[in-house]
């Protein structure tokens, strides 16, 4: 009878919470399909009427969708892959010992502290400015052109953006891992004959493989929705270029005012961020499974919505 | 092929000494047990001889071949660790068979070498499990089968039975002398008990504080105590010195009786005391007597020796049985 006394207590006090969290989660998402199925555009106030999945239609056949899909797809990849490579490089470097090593782990996961605006724009004009940059600078003083990044390759510009400020946090979570490594492992490994390369093969990195599993779901939760870096470099420019979905239901809503159709692509955003998240945790899924690890942050659970942006968009 | 020389061997990190200089002959085909105290230096031995850590100064030779510079894996030894440091994402199979991939052994010749060490080791129905499905004794012989697949020159053992269960380590023990018997390859095996070392070796060499205090066989070591330390560390239960008037009457600093060798009665001895605790074992008696101006005592009676605590016994040391030590604690 106690425990379940308590566990009825234990659901009422922990209901205010649930409910709140819940109407957090279910209004949003119920209005923007509700508006998704409406026309509905801020210069045409009052005019809203029904008109089905027309949105869809016209959000899905947007050629815009098409290369946004794609930019979002390269966004997440490329940068997943420059913060693990460049991540278990840099965790390799600092786990050796060496002078002021202290102060050098607290730079290195500096970057990581920077809003992502004000990164985007330190970026923007201090570095890749195609005038005043230092990588202008330095092209000027070699007797080169300045190469103007943000116009030239907007995509990969932003990448390198994304990747620098994501390149920390792989950093961290594959040191903290390294450091675990069992030193009588690396040792025995050394008598067995391995040398740098195939320790690095055969221990080090099978030992790394869940810290990477957790470093690629998180970054992905999180790099589905980025936006701010693309708001203050490129606009999402020039053309296509640089949108990725978020950014497209951004200008949906804010720059063509219609609402309709930015719900509609907030939806599909939603969607397309659980079949990421499907294939994300069959694929990896099991590697967090396999035995009992330590990660420094929590294993993220589904990644259920992080176009949270593009829904307040809407 | 297996002898290992040490000469002049140092180590010493920054200002602390660990090991001033000792020299050291290793035979072939010897089971060789470094045994001493916690903190004696006997590990760092090992890991000088392997490799893992450089010498200060001095010289190693392998075989006669100087192997002071050459890394670990160029030395032809190979380590069994406290930890066992199998590999955790590998099979049985991946661990064993690792020192030969990296060695680009072929791979049939890998998997006859792998089936032959898991067959003399009794591991073959557990090839394909991975270590944490094993159990404390058969990761344990997985450690031991990958050390012997490379066919070494020579084992080291740095303290491998000490994370398991009393009942699994005196198994483990027979195995490891069989396995020498079998391979007769050179072993040099670390550990602080002195069971293990009595057991197993050929050759005991008792460390302390870095020094060698002495080196022979275990029973040379029993009965032939070159002092103190050793005498103190050789044997269970430990030996009783005796100190004072009692040492002078034999012309010694102190003298040594191991309490195996005291003559017990109830009626009278040379030396009288009340018992404190008395183990009755069943096959033996553990007497711990608070003797009369030499202090506390343990004698070893037989089963049957019916005494309680509180009674009074009479201790003799048995004569020509008794150690005597001179004021350095070297024996006379």
């Amino acid at each position: 009878m106690a425990t379940l006394h308590t566990r009825a207590a234990a659901r009422l006090m922990s209901a205010p919470a649930i409910i709140l969290l819940l109407c957090w989660m279910i209004v949003p998402l119920s209005m923007t399909l509700y508006f998704s199925v409406l026309r509905y555009n801020l210069l045409m106030p009052g005019m809203e009427e029904y008109i089905g999945f027309q949105n869809y239609s016209y959000f899905l056949t947007d050629p815009a969708f098409l290369s946004a899909l794609t930019n979002t797809l390269l966004l997440v990849g490329g940068v997943i892959v420059i913060t693990i490579v460049g991540g278990v490089a840099l965790a390799l470097l600092l786990d050796q010992p060496f002078f002021g090593q202290g102060i050098v782990r607290l730079l290195v996961i500096a970057p990581f502290f920077v809003m992502p605006t004000v990164s985007a724009l330190v970026w923007k004009n201090m570095l890749m400015h195609p005038v005043n940059g230092l990588f202008a600078w330095i092209a000027k003083s070699l007797g080169l052109q300045p190469y103007d990044f943000l116009a030239q390759a907007p995509l990969a510009s932003i990448i390198a953006i994304v990747a620098w400020q994501w390149l920390p946090f792989a950093t961290l979570i594959l040191l903290t891992a390294l450091q675990s490594l069992d030193e009588e492992q690396k040792e025995a490994a050394e008598m067995d004959g391995a040398g740098f390369v195939s320790k690095f093969i055969w221990i080090v990195l099978p030992h790394l493989a869940r810290a990477i599993t957790v470093v690629i779901l998180i970054e992905t939760i999180f790099l589905l929705s980025v936006f701010a870096e693309i708001l203050v470099t490129t606009n999402g420019g020039p053309g296509y270029a640089s949108t990725n979905i978020t950014y497209l239901v951004y200008a949906q809503a804010l720059l063509q005012f219609d609402v309709g159709g930015a719900s509609a692509g907030g939806i599909v955003a939603v969607v397309l961020a659980n079949i990421v998240a499907f294939f994300l945790i069959r694929l990896i899924g099991k590697n967090l499974e396999a035995e009992p690890w330590h990660a420094p942050f929590p294993p993220a659970g589904r990644p259920s919505s992080p176009s949270s942006a593009g829904r307040s968009a809407s | 092929m297996g002898s290992i020389t040490l000469r002049d061997v140092n180590k010493s990190f920054g200002e602390v000494t660990i090991i001033p200089k000792l020299s050291l002959q290793i035979d072939e085909g010897e089971f060789v047990v470094f045994v001493g105290p916690s903190g004696c230096g006997k590990s760092t031995l090992l890991r000088l001889i392997a490799g893992l850590e450089d010498v200060t100064s001095g010289e190693i030779q392998i075989d006669g071949r100087n192997a002071t510079e050459l890394p670990p894996a160029k030395r032809r030894l190979s380590m069994v660790f406290q930890s066992y440091a199998l590999y955790p994402h590998m099979s049985v199979r991946g661990n064993i068979a690792f020192p030969l991939k990296m060695a680009g052994e072929d791979k049939a010749v890998i998997e006859k070498k792998v089936a032959d060490a898991a067959r003399i080791l009794n591991l073959t129905s557990y090839l394909d499990r991975k270590p944490r499905q094993l159990s404390g004794g058969q990761r344990q012989r997985v450690a031991i089968g990958r050390a012997i697949v490379r066919q070494p020159t020579a084992f080291l053992f740095d303290e491998p039975l000490s994370n398991l269960d009393a009942a699994l380590r005196v198994n483990m023990r027979l195995e490891i002398s069989e396995l020498h018997h079998q391979l007769k390859t050179t072993m040099i095996y670390v550990t602080h008990d002195q069971v293990e070392a009595m057991t197993m070796a050929d050759k005991i060499v008792v460390l302390n504080a870095g020094n060698i205090e002495q080196v022979g066989s275990p029973l040379e070591l029993y009965h032939k105590p070159r002092n103190r330390f050793v005498a103190g560390f050789i044997g269970s239960p430990k030996m009783n010195f005796a100190e004072g008037a009692e040492a002078k009457k034999y012309g010694a600093a102190a003298i040594g009786v191991r309490p195996e060798h005291m003559n017990l009665s109830t009626t009278g001895g040379d030396w009288s005391g009340t018992v404190t605790v008395a183990e009755h074992l069943g096959s033996d008696t553990f007497l711990h007597v608070q003797a009369d101006g030499i202090g506390l005592v343990t004698a070893r009676a037989s089963g049957e020796f019916a005494v309680r605590h509180g009674d009074r016994v009479y201790m003799t040391p048995e004569p020509g049985r008794i150690h005597r030590f001179d004021a350095a604690g070297l024996a006379i």
